[in-house]
């Protein structure tokens, strides 16, 4: 049985967390500790941290904020967001983090996905793709969706998988922040092509949203920000209704 | 007595499984030093990424006798994930590897085919239940003995302990119809492939467990 992570995801400019729609019109929300541990409380499964301005040593930077996290949430913690060199990940693994996602610098020099799989295990590699339809597909961007790579998302989601990524979260930018539900079509693209697991990340609105990603797309996880940060639902309202749609899902 | 040696390698993030052991009520310190950690009163040996590294790490920091001194002490040893791994005799990961050999048996690959088609995705990443060797009453006198079938707990390995004997065998999970070794016990050894210290309320309640026994 595979059972769905319910994952909560914080989109930090430090000190602050933020939303905003597609990546712009950022809204600052507050403490992201505040955040993670409130949802910790509600029995997410994991926590995603994405340093959005990608500014991993600056003064108060999500590595700070980490080190607090982890005194009081005990699931496993993500970061992405400025990582671009086996130094930077394991000043984050150091700082408590579990795993990190790389998107730009996988980009900009792929073998870097390699490199960090043989030195902390490929549970490490989380490779972070930010997809956007295009005339034949979808396309991957990167600095939070604005430059183009010119890789076509299932291509890349493949070869991420060869050099080494031992999960893609999946992001879609078209439906980020707008609550109108997951790109199904993009996540069922990709969970055909590669046999690690893949995080459905966007568009998240309502509970009914979670159905058609997880029959119809294999997500093996969902990430969600907009309808938690609002307060819109909580990670035990949406558990409670995958028992009762039959998704798998741990029990508390 | 609450203190708790955490053997300190240069694998994994060891820094969480301290915390753990400290919202538990535990002091725990992190420790290279051969003398500290054969002399512990309790000790953890964490780990994540591949097993030939992991033993690599022990062997150049010279641990691999100061863990085995200890564990001839009769006090109490919590391997958790890659150091759960290493308490067996070997491993396949990318060749074979010897290990602690402190638990019979071996560490072998998740197999991904079930069934001749399906695939079984690896690493097995997320949350599952424990399933008793025999029965609950295994489970007295262990760590987990205020754990419930019912609880969930978080895994994330691409191999499995396999023990020699069913004996040392204390929890499976269920991984897409596959049993997968959750954990093994044998006298004062044992070895967790999921991850107390990432696994919530459910976990803690192993660590209280340990460091109270």
């Amino acid at each position: 049985m595979r059972n769905i992570r319910l994952i909560a995801r914080l989109d930090v400019k430090a000190p602050n967390l933020v939303k905003g729609i597609q990546f712009e019109g950022l809204r600052k929300l507050g403490d992201p500790n505040a955040f993670a541990l409130k949802y910790y409380l509600q029995g997410a499964d994991e926590i995603f941290y994405e340093d959005i301005v990608a500014s991993l040593y600056e003064r108060n930077s999500l590595l700070g904020i980490i080190e607090q996290t982890t005194d009081n949430v005990f699931v496993p913690i993500t970061v992405g967001g400025g990582i671009r060199s086996i130094d930077d990940v394991a000043a984050a693994l150091r700082a408590g983090a579990d795993k990190v996602s790389i998107n730009t610098a996988a980009i900009k020099n792929p073998d870097l996905i390699t490199e960090v799989s043989r030195r902390f295990g490929s549970q490490c590699m989380v490779l972070s793709i930010q997809a956007k339809h295009n005339n034949h597909g979808w396309e991957a961007y990167y600095d939070n969706g604005r430059e183009h790579s010119y890789f076509d998302v299932i291509d890349w989601a493949q070869k991420g998988e060869k050099l080494g990524a031992g999960e893609i979260m999946l992001t879609s930018v078209d439906q980020e922040g707008t609550a109108k539900g997951f790109d199904v079509d993009l996540v069922r693209a990709v969970t055909n092509v590669v046999s690690i697991p893949v995080i459905a990340s966007g568009g998240m609105g309502k509970l009914e949203d979670i159905t058609p990603v997880v029959n119809e797309g294999h997500a093996d996880a969902v990430a969600m920000a907009h309808v938690l940060h609002y307060d819109n639902l909580t990670i035990g309202n949406i558990r409670s209704y995958c028992i009762e749609n039959t998704i798998p899902v741990r029990t508390i | 007595m609450n203190e708790v040696v955490i053997v300190d390698y240069g694998m994994g993030n060891i820094k969480s499984v301290q915390r753990g052991l400290e919202y538990v009520g535990a002091t725990a310190t992190l420790s290279s030093n051969p003398e500290v950690i054969a002399k512990a009163g309790r000790l953890v040996l964490p780990g994540v990424g591949a097993f030939a590294d992991g033993m690599r790490g022990m062997e150049e920091a010279g641990l691999v006798d100061a863990v085995l001194r200890f564990a001839r002490t009769g006090n109490p040893l919590l391997g958790i994930c890659l150091g759960m791994q290493m308490l067996l005799e070997q491993s396949q990961e990318y060749g074979n590897h010897h290990g602690l050999g402190l638990i019979p048996g071996d560490v072998i690959e998740i197999p991904q085919k079930n069934g001749g088609h399906f695939y079984r995705k690896t690493p097995h990443i997320g949350w599952n239940a424990l399933q008793t060797a025999t029965s609950e009453d295994d489970w007295q006198q262990t760590c987990l003995s205020g754990s419930s079938v019912h609880e969930f707990f978080y895994f994330v390995h691409s191999f499995m302990a396999h023990p020699g004997s069913d004996t040392d065998l204390l929890a499976q999970c269920d991984y897409n119809g596959l049993p997968v070794t959750a954990a093994v016990k044998k006298d004062n050894v044992t070895g967790l492939q999921f991850h107390p210290e990432k696994s919530g309320e459910a976990g803690l309640k192993i660590l209280q467990q340990f460091v109270s026994q």
